[in-house]
């Protein structure tokens, strides 16, 4: 179990990790989500004792990461940044992280053979496309065989079939009893991975909630409905409480009625339907609505048109 | 996902016992050092063209014999082990100076700090082992160096000024060379573990022993003399002479001492910031 009580962290007068508390729970996939620049990097390098925290405690079993005898077999890591000696095999590099802790040579070729990489083990890792390099990684984090897992926007770079490895690694990896805490700026990638999601905005805790309730709570149902009787449908569906709003290309945008029940108030009025069709917020623009305040990095977007 | 064995349980006691020794990280340390080509490289070329030069050095040493003045004759008649290790490890300290800073500010211009870290998250346990491995090392490397070095060297000196191991303070004289270059290379490790950048690394070190030392040297009065006797490389370099010469202000132990010194201090500062600092 991983723990956070009230991390903070400054750089200079910016607060980059502002007093977060939050558990990574055995078992499960925890997604830990936020725009770019939010302070994830940040708050794992201080689960992980890279950095120190100018406030509050992270514990892995309730003892700092710092304080491990043998880390490796505790919490296997992978940092968004590389970490690779850009002259070593993936060999030797796995093999020198694996002697500090006494690991033999057999789980050193285990792990290079789990992760896919027995082919190139013998190869300058300097060599290695983003993808290997990733994988790489996956292997060190594995390499103790750890209770827990702290993966930093694992999917960057991986290709489709390394994207569903990688999910799939991650969700057995939980399923046998592991702390798996994975970082992403993609909520939609986190949709399908994680059970659990912490999402922060400029450092402090958005939200801390299972997957399942995220998105029930962040996305609302509409129905997109076609009709050359626009105006006549939608006081129809206004007078029975619905809300419509019409579509730059002219079509109802209708809320608060579903699909059947305008299908068969058109019916009962005669008026004739091309389209109908039931549609779901995208989570995307949810996450985005709620870290909206907190984004760090603002662009100026034009306001795409679409859902309220 | 084939072959996991059984994973840690929260039973396992993850704290407060025996952790890995520095048997485990002095290991790690020697394959990192072996697994990199260029490191092994530039230890054979080292040794291959200390030897070269200083057959080269001495060669041209007794070739110029008749048109070298009378005092610095008598310097080489006095002192030919001096002479001798004088010339091609020159160009040792200087491959040793860069290997010193290489051997750990390329772990963090390459990231693979935080690796080293995250497997062993006591930082001192790491910049010891590292230390040691690489001194035990270079001091291999530098007493093959040095005796290769003498054993080339005094046949070639031997028609103007015989020497051999046996007299006096020769084998102290190239024993104790071999020691300079060990401590001479944690000095610059201690140095790349505090500045943590290749490149800044290694033209900090070089210039302060290419530069600073002999510039030190036209300090005025005796104070600059003091000066330039104490700086690391001139007082290391001591212990190579095989008596000592007129003006010295240092012996070949005292001198080796102050080095020794110099190293001990960077070390320790190294030590506190490695704990003081985010990796």
């Amino acid at each position: 179990m991983i723990e956070a009580k009230n991390l903070t962290k400054r750089y200079g007068d910016k607060t980059v990790v502002d007093d977060l508390s939050f558990t990574v729970e055995p078992g499960r996939v925890t997604g830990f989500l936020g725009p770019n620049g939010a302070g994830k990097s940040t708050t794992m390098r201080l689960l992980l004792g890279l950095d120190r925290p100018d406030a509050g405690e992270a514990t892995v079993n309730g003892v700092p990461y710092r304080e491990l005898d043998r880390p490796l077999s505790v919490v296997g890591a992978l940092l968004e940044a590389r970490a690779v000696h850009t002259g070593r095999s993936a060999f030797h590099h796995l093999l020198c992280l694996a002697q500090t802790q006494g690991i033999g040579r057999r789980r050193v070729e285990e792990v290079i053979e789990q992760v896919g990489l027995a082919s190139v083990a013998h190869k300058r890792a300097g060599g290695f496309s983003l993808g290997m390099g990733q994988r790489l990684g996956i292997a060190a984090a594995l390499l103790g065989d750890p209770a827990a897992l702290v993966l930093d926007e694992p999917v960057n770079g991986l290709d489709p079939e390394g994207i569903v490895w990688i999910r799939n690694l991650m969700k057995s990896l939980a399923a046998e009893g592991r702390a798996v805490f994975v970082s992403s700026h993609l909520m939609n990638e986190m949709a399908v991975t994680a059970d659990h999601l912490i999402v922060i905005g400029r450092g402090r805790l958005v939200a801390d909630c299972s997957t399942e309730e995220f998105i029930e709570r962040s996305t609302e149902r509409s129905v997109l409905v076609r009709t050359p009787d626009g105006t006549q449908l939608a006081g129809l569906l206004r007078r029975e409480g619905a809300t419509v709003t019409r579509t730059a290309e002219g079509d109802l945008d209708v809320t608060g009625i579903e699909a059947p029940r305008i299908a068969e108030l058109a019916a009962a009025d005669g008026l004739v339907l091309h389209e109908l069709t039931t549609r779901r917020g995208s989570l995307e623009e949810a996450f985005m609505e709620l870290t909206r305040d907190a984004v760090e990095y603002d662009a100026d977007v034009p306001a795409a048109g679409g859902v309220k | 996902m084939s072959a996991t064995t059984a994973f840690a349980t929260g039973s396992r006691p993850v704290s407060g016992g025996r952790g890995p020794g520095l048997g485990n990280l002095m290991l790690s340390e020697w394959t990192k050092i072996r697994s990199v080509r260029s490191t092994v490289w530039s230890l054979a070329i080292l040794v291959v063209l200390t030897l070269v030069f200083t057959a080269l050095f001495t060669q041209m040493g007794v070739s110029n014999w008749d048109k070298a003045d009378a005092a610095q004759q008598a310097e080489m008649r006095l002192d030919p082990t001096g002479t001798i290790l004088g010339s091609g490890i020159l160009l040792s300290q200087l491959a040793v100076c860069v290997m010193g800073v290489m051997a750990i500010a390329s772990e963090y211009s390459t990231g693979m700090i935080r690796a080293s870290l995250l497997a062993v998250p006591r930082r001192v346990p790491v910049l010891a082992a590292k230390g040691a491995v690489f001194a035990l090392l270079v001091l291999a490397v530098g007493e093959v160096t040095a005796f290769g070095s003498f054993f080339i060297g005094a046949p070639i000196l031997d028609s103007k000024a015989p020497v051999s191991l046996g007299d006096p303070g020769v084998l102290r004289a190239v024993v104790g060379c071999g020691l300079y270059l060990a401590l001479l290379g944690l000095f610059a490790l201690a140095a790349g573990a505090i500045i943590r950048h290749t490149a800044a690394g290694i033209t900090v070190v070089v210039g302060f022993v290419l530069v600073i030392t002999p510039m030190a040297d036209l300090l005025p009065g005796s104070v600059g003399e003091h000066i330039h006797a104490w700086l690391p490389t001139q007082a290391g370099f001591m212990i190579t002479q095989q008596h000592s010469r007129a003006g010295d202000l240092l012996g070949p132990w005292e001198g080796l001492g102050v080095l020794a010194l110099w190293t001990a201090v960077l070390l320790a500062v190294a030590a506190v910031q490695m704990r003081r600092r985010d990796a």
